[in-house]
């Protein structure tokens, strides 16, 4: 019994590991410029395909490091050339815009890399189980919580001390006031969507080596990774991080009593959220109501 | 000021709204006849009046109250799973498995609706969009009971009866489009008359400017929810046909990806006229049949659709017409 629960915490605390990664990034390009990004799934695809693309000549540590900067590069065209055009306008188009985007990069990636699922290689030292009483604990899914909190120490640390992240903490509370300042908040836009599409491939490349590839690979993180955002409060990174966490381990621990309800469980939290505390664990009052 | 004019235009249709109001009434009394010669058919026709039904109903909410729900695709789901569901257990009736799927799918999005009604724009959409979900899953792995991913099936409209008389809607496509037609009819003029009371005026001064009609004492909150109510159960009626139309629900009625087509249906006809959502989703239908005729891909050209849509036509079809209205611009506060 103890191994069917430590088996589903780790795996809850995986697929947690995932949303947070999937749902901060959404969380930075919501609170700075008002976008769901309905891509964002779908940039999460690219970022692994990128990396099975890569990896026969870059090697697996070269792809890891390269595509999720790729994918962010493409999220900068993205942003350049579509997105930037619709921020004064009624959120409706900025939906419309991404779940369109959503549609075209899908098909695009399936033209490109076909519509079956593609293996994605890892090095032999990474798919090793950690012991063999342990066999579910590979060192691959070590190797990914610690990439997954490296990378979210790294970001907190980059919107705490260094004078951008400063910039777009303050930009999520008053855009207006931060351009009066001088700040140009067009090039702050962009850069904080390629940190979220950057966010996102790297989830892509992480979670290839785990589930596989395949063309919308990224939609089933998408919808928890919106609930997550709402659990944990909009307007708050770290409400994001807990609210990720929570619902993953949350489906991950229902799983071991009553598997069918995996999901229902998520929407149960988030129904209890929206009825007890509709702002969020986290979320500041007044925030978008 | 321009609100103001729009609004006495809508009291008193001008000459050119009548000829409108004619040429969309013969087109949609008239297409079982001369759309099989242009090589459609009639279910497509069929179709088209559903999801745009549907469209119109999510417009009382998005055009003309200025709120934006991404999630109506739950309540169109939960009407057609909701008849469905009727017609297999519990009764062989049309108007009652109707009248279950409309109660169902409008209620639940009346509940939901008193827990969100506070929430405002992007915050608004996700909640719909995640709360829509839901149901998409549910009905996904409640096996037994719906199918699940297959689909509800074993199912069939039944003849209606009027006392003595009978119509047999089962038989002849042609037959079942003029029924849809007929409740198509009774829904938009319901629609009509709300959008031309005072509750309607109400609505249309919210969008404009919520805090000013706050300030003048309009419970807003309350409103809204009436409002996202009333569309909740268009939807569900429509969600109900779509059920008889095809004797059967499918999971993907329910898909956050329907809400998003009805979303691009209304705002490629025109978000803020009456009959837009209609033609957008004729646009819609007829394009999706169309490319996914001719491609697999059909996928990648409907998302180009919804991007040419968003950054070249944002008025719609029908909004051309009306140059002065700044469409397109946020709403304040």
């Amino acid at each position: 019994m103890w191994q069917v629960v430590l088996f589903n915490v780790t795996n809850g605390l995986i697929i947690g590991a995932f949303y947070v990664l999937m749902a901060l990034g959404l969380s930075l390009i919501l609170n700075l410029s008002n976008v769901i990004n309905f891509a964002h799934g779908n940039f999460l695809a690219l970022g692994g395909y990128l990396a099975y693309t890569l990896s026969p000549t870059l090697g697996y540590w070269g792809a890891l490091l390269i595509s999720p900067l790729l994918t962010a590069l493409l999220g900068v065209a993205v942003e350049r050339l579509m997105i930037r055009r619709i921020y004064n306008r009624d959120p409706v188009y900025s939906l419309l815009l991404t779940f369109g985007l959503a549609f075209v990069i899908q098909d695009a990636s399936r033209y490109i890399w076909g519509p079956n699922g593609l293996p994605m290689g890892l090095p032999d030292m990474l798919a090793q189980p950690i012991t063999p009483d342990l066999f579910f604990i590979t060192w691959y899914r070590v190797f990914m919580v610690t990439i997954v909190i490296v990378a979210i120490v790294g970001l907190f640390a980059f919107l705490r001390h260094t004078r951008v992240g400063l910039r777009i903490r303050a930009g999520t509370f008053d855009l207006e006031t931060v351009a009066t300042l001088g700040v140009n908040v067009r090039n702050l836009r962009t850069f904080n969507f390629a940190v979220g599409c950057l966010l996102a491939g790297l989830s892509g490349v992480l979670a290839a080596g785990q589930i596989g590839l395949n063309p919308n690979m990224g939609d089933d993180l998408l919808m928890p990774s919106f609930i997550a955002i709402i659990v944990g409060g909009v307007g708050s990174l770290v409400g994001t991080l807990f609210g990720g966490l929570l619902i993953g381990m949350a489906a991950a621990i229902t799983t071991v009593f009553y598997p069918a309800a995996s999901e229902a469980v998520i929407y149960a939290i988030l129904m209890a959220v929206l009825l007890i505390r509709p702002r969020g664990l986290l979320g500041e009052e007044g925030m978008f109501s | 000021m321009s609100a103001f004019l729009d609004a006495a235009k809508e009291r008193f249709p001008t000459g050119q709204d009548l000829v409108a109001l004619v040429a969309i009434w013969a087109v949609l009394l008239t297409v079982p006849f001369w759309l099989p010669l242009l090589g459609g058919y009639t279910a497509l026709a069929s179709k088209v009046l559903v999801f745009g039904l549907a469209a119109m109903g999510l417009n009382m909410l998005l055009g003309f109250t200025g709120v934006l729900s991404f999630g109506h695709a739950a309540y169109f789901g939960l009407g057609a799973y909701g008849a469905g569901l009727t017609l297999r257990y519990l009764v062989h009736s049309t108007p009652l498995a109707m009248l279950a799927g409309t109660l169902f799918g409008g209620l639940a999005g009346t509940l939901f609706g008193m827990l969100i009604v506070r929430r405002r724009g992007v915050y608004f959409a996700m909640c719909t969009i995640a709360f829509g979900q839901l149901w998409y899953y549910l009905a996904y792995s409640w096996n037994d009971f719906t199918g699940g991913f297959d689909g509800l099936r074993d199912f069939h409209r039944e003849p209606i009866g009027f006392g003595p008389l009978t119509f047999d809607i089962t038989q002849g496509e042609t037959r079942f489009y003029f029924f849809l037609l007929a409740v198509f009819a009774a829904a938009a003029g319901l629609m009509g008359l709300l959008l031309r009371s005072p509750f309607g005026r109400t609505l249309l001064a919210i969008r404009e400017n919520e805090r000013r009609a706050r300030f003048l004492g309009i419970p807003v909150e309350r409103h809204i929810w009436l409002s996202f109510s009333f569309s909740c159960f268009i939807a569900a009626l429509a969600g109900t046909l779509y059920a008889l139309l095809n004797n059967f629900a499918d999971p993907l009625t329910l898909h956050y990806s329907l809400s998003g087509y009805f979303v691009v249906m209304t705002v490629t006809g025109g978000m803020r006229t009456f009959w837009g959502p209609l033609v957008g989703a004729a646009l819609f239908v007829l394009l999706q049949d169309y490319i996914s005729s001719m491609t697999v891909n059909w996928m990648f050209y409907i998302g180009l659709m919804f991007i040419v849509v968003v950054l070249f036509f944002p008025r719609g079809l029908l909004g051309m017409r009306r140059r002065t209205q700044p469409a397109g611009k946020a709403r304040s506060s």
